[in-house]
Formats: C-alpha cells, sequence, structure tokens
C-alpha cells in the first residue's frame, strides 16, 4: 500500500499516456477510415467529370438527338447511340428474364428439397460457374453455343413460330446463330450464380420455427416457399438480382463474342445487335479523330446513367416494399 | 578447346544482355504486322542483342502513341495524309505488304474456285445481291454448282486497317459504295454481322453456311477457308498469291503520294491482286531520343536486308527492293538527330 503510495504519481502519469496513446490511435483510425470512404466519392467523381468532360464535343455536335438516333457512321462522323442502348438493355432483359426463375428455384431446390449429399456438389457448380472468367464465356459461346443455336435450337423457332403473329417478327431468320437472344442466353447462364448464392444465403436465414409452422398447419411446399420465405426474403432476393442485372448491363467481353456487332436496331432478338460496352471495346482502339472518341465516351457515361437508374429504382422498390410492411 | 568456347558462348550472352539493357526499341501500332515484326525482332535479339517491344494496339492506337511521343515508332495500316504528316513532324514508310482476300463457306466449293470482280463484290456487301445463285456471280461462274442459299455477311467489328483497304477498293470500283459506305477503319455496315479481328471473321465464316467475309491472306490460309479468285483491273482473273500481291507492288507509283502513302487497291498490271495493301512506320523527323530512333532505324534497315523470307514464310509479302532503296534514301536526308546530323547512313 505504502509503496504504491510512493508510487503514486507516475503511475497516473503514465496511465494518462496509455490513455493519450488510445485516443490518438482511435483518432488515426476514425481519419483513415473516413479517408478511405471518401476516396470512394473523390474516384466516383473523377470518374464522372472525366466521362462528362470526354463526351462534351458528342454532345455539344448531336445535342439530345445522340440518344435517339441509330445511325453510327465513322466516315460522315454522325453518331447516335440508340442502337446500343436497345441492345443492352434488351440483352440484360433476356438474361433476368431467364436467370431469376432459374436462379430461384435452384436456391429454393437447395435450401429446402435437396438431399444433403447433394447440396454441396451443386453449390459448388453455381459457385465455380461465377468464377469462370467472361473470355471463356465468350469463346464458349461462339465455338460452342452459337453453332448449337443456329444448327438446332433457331431453325426449329423460325419455323414453328412463323404463323404466330408477333413472335413471328420476335424470331425472324436467318439463324446466324449469333446475335442479341444468343448473347441474352450467355449473360442468363453468367448472372445466374450471383443471383442464386444471394438467393441461397437469404432462405438459409428464414427461421425454421416460421416454415415448420406453416408446414404444420398444411401447407405445400410452394405455398410455403409463396407466403414464407419469399416475403421474408425479397430485399435480399431483390438484391441479388439487381448485382445480377448490374453484371449483365456491363458485360463486355462475352458479348461482344455472340452478339454480332452490328449497329441496327430489328425487330427479330436473332438478329445481329450490339451493346454499349460491346461498341466501345470493338472500336475504342481504332477511333480517329476527337468526335468519334468522344462519342464513344459519351456511349460510356449513358451507361453509368442507365446502371445509376437502375439502382435508384431497386433503392426505391426496396424502400416501397419496407414501408407496406411496416 | 570445348572450353575456350562454351566461354567465348557466354562472354557473347553477357555482351548480348548488356546491350539488351542498353537499348530496347519501342513502337506500337496496326495488328495486322504484328506477327511479322515479332519475329523480325526475335531475330534480330538474336543476332545484335538488342530488342524491340511492339505493343499490338490497333493503328489508330499506335497514331496516337505516337503523336503523343510515348514510343519511338508508330504503326499503321492506313496511311496519313501529307498535311498531318507536315504538321506533325513525321516521316512515314511502308514496311511490308500482305493481301486481303474474300473468303466464303459453300458446300462442294474449293478454294480458288469461285470467281468474283469488284462491282460483284460490293454488291454483295452492300447487300443488293441476296443469294449466291444470283445472275451476278452466275455470270462469272459458268462451271460453278451454286446454291439458291441466302448470302450471310461477315465484317469486322473492331476497327481494322484490314476493313480500311477492303473499303477503299470496293470504293474504287463501285459509286454506290463510294457515295453509301465510305472508306474507314470502321464502317457503318449497311448488312450482316461483325466479328472481332481476322480470326473472328474467319471463324465465323467458317461456321456459317453460305457466309462470305474478308480476311488477311494468312489467316485464310491457317484455317482452310475458300478463298476466292478476283478479277482484277485489266480485267484478268487472278488467284491470291504471293507472286499477285507482289506484282500490285511493283506496278504502284510509290512517289506519287506523301510519305509513301500509296493504297495498293486495284492496280494496273495483268498479274495484280486488287487487294493488296502495306502497312506503314511512321518516325519523327528530328526525335527527342535520337539513339532510340536511330536504333530503329537499323533494325528497320536489317529487315529489309535479311527479313523477306521470314516475311514469305508468314504469307507477308517483302518491299520491292527499289521502295526500299527510295525508303533508306528518305530516311537518310530526312530524319536528324539534335545537330543535323543524319540517323541513318546507307552503308550500315
Amino acid at each position: 500500500m505504502i509503496h504504491a503510495a510512493v508510487h503514486d504519481e507516475p503511475e497516473v502519469h503514465s496511465r494518462m499516456a496509455v490513455l493519450g496513446r488510445l485516443r490518438a490511435s482511435d483518432t488515426v483510425f476514425r481519419i483513415l477510415t473516413r479517408a478511405a470512404a471518401i476516396a470512394v466519392l473523390v474516384i466516383l467523381g473523377a470518374v464522372i467529370l472525366a466521362l462528362v468532360e470526354g463526351s462534351l464535343p458528342a454532345l455539344r455536335a448531336f445535342g439530345f438527338g445522340f440518344l435517339y438516333h441509330e445511325q453510327w457512321n465513322p466516315v460522315t462522323e454522325r453518331f447516335g447511340a440508340l442502337a446500343p442502348i436497345y441492345g443492352t438493355i434488351v440483352t440484360s432483359l433476356i438474361a433476368i428474364l431467364i436467370a431469376v426463375p432459374v436462379g430461384v428455384m435452384i436456391a429454393l431446390f437447395l435450401t429446402e428439397l435437396c438431399p444433403m449429399w447433394l447440396r454441396r456438389p451443386i453449390g459448388i457448380a453455381i459457385e465455380l460457374l461465377a468464377g469462370i472468367p467472361s473470355i471463356i464465356y465468350g469463346i464458349w459461346g461462339l465455338f460452342v453455343f452459337a453453332p448449337f443455336l443456329q444448327q438446332t435450337v433457331q431453325p426449329l423457332l423460325i419455323d414453328s413460330l412463323e404463323p404466330v403473329p408477333v413472335l413471328s417478327t420476335l424470331f425472324a431468320g436467318p439463324p446466324y446463330g449469333i446475335g442479341v437472344l444468343t448473347a441474352g442466353l450467355i449473360l442468363a447462364i453468367m448472372v445466374l450464380p450471383f443471383i442464386t448464392s444471394i438467393s441461397r444465403d437469404v432462405f438459409d436465414t428464414v427461421p425454421p420455427v416460421l416454415k415448420e409452422a406453416a408446414y404444420g398447419v398444411g401447407c405445400t411446399t410452394w405455398e410455403v416457399f409463396r407466403h414464407v420465405v419469399l416475403p421474408y426474403t425479397r430485399v435480399g432476393v431483390i438484391g441479388g438480382i439487381m448485382l445480377g442485372l448490374g453484371r449483365a448491363l456491363g458485360e463486355t467481353m462475352a458479348v461482344t463474342f455472340v452478339i454480332g456487332n452490328a449497329h441496327r436496331i430489328s425487330g427479330s432478338i436473332l438478329a445481329p445487335g450490339t451493346t454499349i460496352s460491346a461498341t466501345i471495346a470493338n472500336e475504342f482502339t481504332e477511333a480517329v479523330g476527337d468526335l468519334y472518341t468522344s462519342s464513344l465516351i459519351a456511349l460510356g457515361l449513358i451507361l453509368f446513367v442507365i446502371t445509376f437508374l437502375v439502382l435508384a429504382a431497386a433503392r426505391y422498390l426496396l424502400a416501397r416494399i419496407e414501408r407496406k410492411v411496416a | 578447346m570445348k572450353h575456350i568456347q562454351a566461354l567465348a558462348a557466354v562472354g557473347l550472352m553477357l555482351a548480348g544482355l548488356g546491350s539488351a539493357n542498353a537499348a530496347e526499341i519501342s513502337g506500337a501500332g496496326a495488328t495486322f504486322p504484328y506477327p511479322i515484326y515479332a519475329k523480325w525482332a526475335d531475330a534480330y535479339k538474336k543476332e545484335t542483342g538488342i530488342g524491340m517491344n511492339y505493343q499490338s494496339i490497333g493503328s489508330g492506337g499506335g497514331i496516337k502513341q505516337i503523336k503523343a511521343k510515348t514510343v519511338t515508332f508508330g504503326a499503321s495500316d492506313a496511311p496519313l495524309s501529307g498535311d498531318d504528316l507536315a504538321q506533325t513532324g513525321l516521316v512515314q514508310f511502308p514496311m511490308v505488304m500482305g493481301g486481303i482476300v474474300p473468303v466464303v463457306n459453300l458446300e462442294g466449293v474449293k478454294p480458288g474456285e469461285l470467281v468474283l470482280d469488284g462491282p460483284t463484290l460490293a454488291q454483295i456487301f452492300v447487300g443488293d445481291v441476296k443469294k449466291w445463285d444470283d445472275a451476278a456471280i452466275k455470270k462469272l461462274n459458268p462451271n460453278v454448282k451454286l446454291p439458291s442459299q441466302a448470302i450471310a455477311i461477315v465484317h469486322r467489328s473492331d476497327g481494322s486497317g484490314t476493313t480500311y483497304n477492303f473499303a477503299y477498293y470496293l470504293a474504287e470500283v463501285s459509286p454506290q459504295w463510294k457515295t453509301n459506305v465510305g472508306v474507314n477503319t470502321s464502317l457503318q455496315w449497311p448488312a450482316g454481322i461483325g466479328a472481332k479481328g481476322n480470326e473472328g471473321v474467319a471463324n465465323n465464316v467458317g461456321n456459317t453456311k453460305g457466309a462470305i467475309g474478308y480476311v488477311e491472306y494468312a489467316y485464310a490460309l491457317q484455317n482452310k477457308l475458300t478463298y476466292t479468285k478476283m478479277v482484277n483491273k485489266a480485267g484478268k482473273v487472278v488467284a491470291p498469291t504471293s507472286e499477285t500481291f507482289q506484282a500490285a507492288a511493283a506496278n504502284a507509283d510509290w512517289k506519287s503520294k506523301p510519305g509513301y502513302g500509296v493504297i495498293l487497291a486495284d492496280q494496273p498490271g495483268d498479274k495484280s491482286w486488287p487487294m493488296t495493301a502495306a502497312t506503314w512506320i511512321l518516325v519523327y523527323k528530328t526525335p527527342q531520343d535520337a539513339a532510340a530512333t536511330a536504333e530503329a532505324l537499323k533494325f528497320f534497315g536489317w529487315a529489309y536486308a535479311n527479313g523477306d523470307k521470314m516475311a514469305e514464310e508468314l504469307h507477308y509479302v517483302p518491299m520491292p527492293t527499289n521502295v526500299v532503296k527510295d525508303v533508306q534514301a528518305t530516311w537518310a536526308s530526312e530524319i536528324k538527330g539534335p545537330e543535323g546530323k543524319p540517323l541513318y547512313t546507307a552503308s550500315k
């Protein structure tokens, strides 16, 4: 005791020092994390600024017409973005229309119905699908998938749908094998793992008590899924879909290989088309002249805006669902 | 004795390493000549120890890089105009040539069996001639059995010197092409599908029944595609071979354009292949790094003198001797170091 009293003063001192050190490290930590967060904003701002600045010559030359003109002529330097915008949206739409039901069904099977021994192989296969580089999808699409579509699926579609009024235009020939539909199908395969693995993870969070209670009152598996699992997890599922949509909108290499790269809008989804990112990837290296380069950068800006709008729409949708639930 | 030889070999290798560090020539541009530039660079490095780093990023990229002075030389499949050369202070010269050939996928038709002429080719790519048994094609091929099959057009989707030269030829022979489509490294194609790179076009033509496309000669051979013969300016039917490509080059008037910027499409002469194309090198008249440019010129001089066989192995066409002489005279008179000393002397 006495001993302690003698040394009282230095001990207070050292405690102060320790506290000071802790406070200092806390401050440093706060500054570091804040800097990291602000860096994101700065980078995003710089990207927007660079895109806007780069696309100014094109926007000045073509005005709003850039958005709704189909012509893309490097010879006369008349550029309009309608064909790539159309291709981007249609291919992503096809991808989502196919990947969402299939992905959610896979996730449901894995969490609710799958025998234990099959769970791991399927789960790992889905994760591997997400790890395949997009160039591999492109090469596979061009060498294997497109010839298969051209020789079997597309002639069948064209012939069997010919008498049906709207579908006959939507699936009009000739069967090239590559085109908007092929790109959409490849994209569907590419976004499938995102939707599946996120859906599976959120389906796993549903408390077993809820499901067991539903089964207890005599619900079928479909009813349990429709009225218990899905309402409980829809925020997560929509998040997964948006992540997939984001990838589909921006995917470049795989699409470039199989879409046919034609600056035309066609009523048929078997016809070749182009997307924004495929156009940029194809033409940027050889774009000579300021207006051409600037038009390609303006395409990038449009893709940025489309992605932003999709994210904003997703947020809005989620906010509305949450309000309704509350 | 053996020991001495081994020592000498090691010594040579070390010397090689030393000079490789001292000088590395850098260039960027066209993808079409990349295989031969890489092969030359490899052989040159073995001989002299001086390496060359060539990035095949495309002609447009090569022009941008040399204008930004990030490389010693730029390479382009489309020549710069005289005004552009004067403004930027660049010297342009042709390095090597190649041939562009139409390729088709028709059942029962062998390579070199089908004959096309310029106007018909233009009509096919405009989309006016839609079927293989069209009268225009039938007239040129009375002995070939042509199916009543839709023509599927395959063109390049990326900007390319091949497209530039192909379009230039079609514009020469078809006024309709000239006004409606025009000439550039990328075009607004009236019809067909786009594929990336020579290999992309080759693959799509190979896969699609009834397809027609255009590729560099080497790709047609590698992929065993059915190339066609062409009717040339003199009205003669010619097959794509080194001989007919060289004939086109020999018949061209190289001095008629600044920077030897002659497009070899539709040249006169009985044996000239109508779609022959040269590829050019760009260097500065008074470069910032005179030593690097001098090394680059030495390399190009070496390639002119020793590279013909390698070029022919890869199905490129070497420049004619008289053109090489003119080019080397241009180097000696126009490309100068900081004190006005020529960077190239013909004796080397």
